[in-house]
């Protein structure tokens, strides 16, 4: 397999429990945060990852970033095992822009530090060399030199989360993380950001981690979406793929919520009811079941696996199998 | 500006300028200190009796360990203006010694331990509250026995038996209240490292390669410091408390040494003919106290989450 073609983030598998203490006289139970993910994104590719809250997302992204660690499964990151690897060199391979700009900012140092940071706990370069490069990454996120001794405080929702992508983008790292990297801030600078994010991995040829829970800010940036709901991929594909023909009921439904700007339309029927179901106890058979208009019995019994349908698209429903079949 | 060259030599401070929300945000944090009586007048008294302190020496009319027997318990000028006798501006105690240096000393006593102890206890119960915070589980489970553990134990009956034992001096005052005062700093410190801990930031910081111990450094403890000065305070003001109640008892700093504990305990024989002698150390450690107590609740005000998350 050629450089080009290797995966840079591979995950096998991944499966995540945490217990969770009811207090100090019941027993421990588990919570199945990521239930056996495999998913891979290949170099100068932007892997969307969606799903309502709760499904796992975050904590696919923490343990692509080492900040946890798989309970069973690996992630490899450019052909090498994370667990493997050091502090620093984890660093290298893979940084991350977090969701809320308010708290992802050391409140206490200022923009030309924060964005520093990297530079100088990897020892890189004399101090005016460092000063070089932030000045010269505040100017690729588009902030001006004068921004390096304003503290976080000082700045917009907006300026700030420039300052967190300056900061993930100064190491050159080979894997992006963003976890819903505009969700905390207004609509109209979410579009600037995304502008930004776009621009940048075009320039640099970022690869990405993309975690949304909006379809439409996926649908912008990534070349393939993966959908996530309680702990496990249902439907993985190319993004045309899966906005067009989504096969997962739960796909369908997320594509229906999307909200349009026209009030006579009023608020999307997704068909999907609101119960969310308890993971600390999920249904047998396909999670999904109790809120799926298409559920038959088989679905209640039995997991169904993530089978490919259609050019390169993966699904993980009865469902949608059976229509397949018998469309055939 | 030729802030476009990078790397050059003109990547100096000169092209950096300010950035334009700065001056707003300074002049708001001089309107919270300054709008806000209590803190300014404890800061000046404290800042008084501090100098008073510092400069002894200089500042003393009189040495005050010198006695005059001669001299003795003369009145004040506000007390008695006959018997006063204007080369003591607050009269002498019953041993001939000049009022006003004794209480001057006493102030570098007061302040003195209170540093000191703080200085011991702020590091131990830091150290103990960051390290449970941050690291959390088995090593929180300790830390929270050992504050529990002190928690348990009455402050003053435990100095009072340690002070018995091992005779009383300013070391061992400071030491044995060093040792027994660092609960407040470790619980406090616990619970706010338990919030920052769970911030981005410290994830970014994580992320980006930092070692445990320059997150603790470098993310979380500067973070602290508002937290850590308005317990400071608390901590130092019952400190001096406590001296002075040890010295009254005859178990802190012993005579001569002229500590406001002791004065007090000292002019306790002629209380009932001249109260004034009881009334100003009295006094002095009252208002000491109340400044430090009220500095420490304006900075907790003036540095309050506001603008900064």
């Amino acid at each position: 397999m050629s450089a080009e073609d290797r995966p840079i983030l591979e995950l096998r598998d991944v499966v995540k429990r945490y217990s969770v203490s009811r207090g100090l006289f019941a027993s421990k139970r588990t919570l199945m945060a990521v239930g056996g993910v495999s998913l891979s994104v290949r170099r100068r590719q932007v892997l969307g990852l969606v799903g309502e809250s709760g499904c796992g997302k975050s904590t696919l992204a923490k343990m692509v970033l080492g900040l946890e660690t798989p309970s069973e499964g690996e992630v490899l990151i450019d052909g090498r095992p994370i667990a493997s690897l050091g502090r620093l060199e984890r660093a290298r391979l893979v940084q991350p822009v977090f969701q809320d700009p308010y708290s992802s900012l050391n409140p206490r140092k200022t923009v030309a530090s924060i964005i520093g940071l990297p530079l100088s706990v990897h020892g890189e370069g004399s101090s005016a060399e460092r000063r070089g490069r932030v000045e010269e990454m505040l100017r690729l996120v588009g902030l001006a030199p004068r921004h390096a001794a304003a503290y976080p405080s000082q700045l917009s929702g907006g300026q700030r989360q420039r300052v967190a992508i300056a900061r993930a983008l100064i190491l050159r790292p080979q894997l992006l993380i963003c976890d819903e990297p505009t969700s905390a801030l207004d609509v109209s600078v979410q579009a600037q950001i995304l502008n930004l994010l776009m621009d940048l991995q075009s320039r640099l040829g970022l690869t990405c981690l993309f975690i949304s829970h909006n379809l439409a800010v996926v649908q912008m940036l990534a070349t393939r979406v993966a959908v996530m709901y309680l702990g496990r991929v249902v439907e993985e594909g190319p993004t045309a793929e899966v906005m067009l023909h989504a096969q997962h009921p739960y796909s369908l439904g997320l594509l229906a919520s999307v909200l349009t700007p026209d009030p006579r339309l009023g608020l999307p029927e997704t068909g999907l009811g609101s119960v969310f179901p308890d993971p600390l106890s999920p249904p047998p058979g396909c999670a999904f079941h109790p809120r799926c208009p298409l559920a038959f019995d088989r679905c209640r019994v039995e997991s169904p696996l993530l089978l490919a349908h259609r050019d390169g698209a993966r699904a993980a429903c009865h469902a949608a199998e059976r229509h397949a079949m018998v469309a055939a | 500006m030729l802030g476009s060259i990078p790397g050059s030599g003109g990547a100096d401070m000169s092209d950096i300028t300010l950035p334009q929300p700065a001056p707003p945000a300074i002049r708001r944090k001089r309107g919270r200190i300054l709008g806000n009586p209590g803190l300014v007048v404890a800061a000046l008294v404290l800042g008084l009796i501090t100098l008073m302190a510092v400069f002894a020496p200089l500042v003393a009319p009189h040495d005050p360990y010198v006695q005059i027997l001669d001299d003795r318990l003369i009145p004040p000028a506000f007390v008695d203006a006959e018997m006063s006798d204007p080369r003591y501006l607050l009269g002498t105690d019953n041993l001939g010694r000049d009022y006003l240096s004794r209480l001057i000393y006493g102030a570098r006593i007061s302040l003195l331990i209170g540093l000191l102890t703080v200085l011991v206890s702020g590091v131990i119960g830091t150290t103990l509250g960051v390290a449970a915070g941050y690291f959390g589980g088995r090593v929180d489970t300790v830390v929270s026995f050992l504050i529990t553990t002190r928690l348990s134990l009455p402050v003053v009956m435990v100095a009072l038996a340690v002070v018995a034992v091992a005779g009383g001096s300013l070391q061992v005052v400071v030491l044995v209240l060093g040792l027994l005062l660092w609960d407040r700093f470790a619980v406090v410190m616990r619970s706010a490292t338990m919030q920052l801990r769970n911030l981005e930031y410290v994830a970014a910081a994580r992320s980006v390669g930092c070692s445990t111990p320059r997150i603790l450094l470098g993310e979380i403890l500067p973070n602290l410091i508002p937290a850590l000065v308005v317990v400071a305070s608390y901590e130092m003001a019952q400190a001096i408390l406590l001296e002075a109640a040890l010295s009254f008892l005859g178990l802190g700093v012993q005579p001569p040494l002229p500590s406001w504990g002791l004065m007090v305990a000292e002019a306790k024989e002629v209380m009932l003919f001249d109260p004034w002698v009881i009334l100003l150390p009295g006094l002095a450690i009252c208002v000491l106290v109340l400044a430090i107590n009220m500095l420490g609740d304006g900075i907790r005000d003036a540095t309050a989450p506001e603008g900064r998350t």
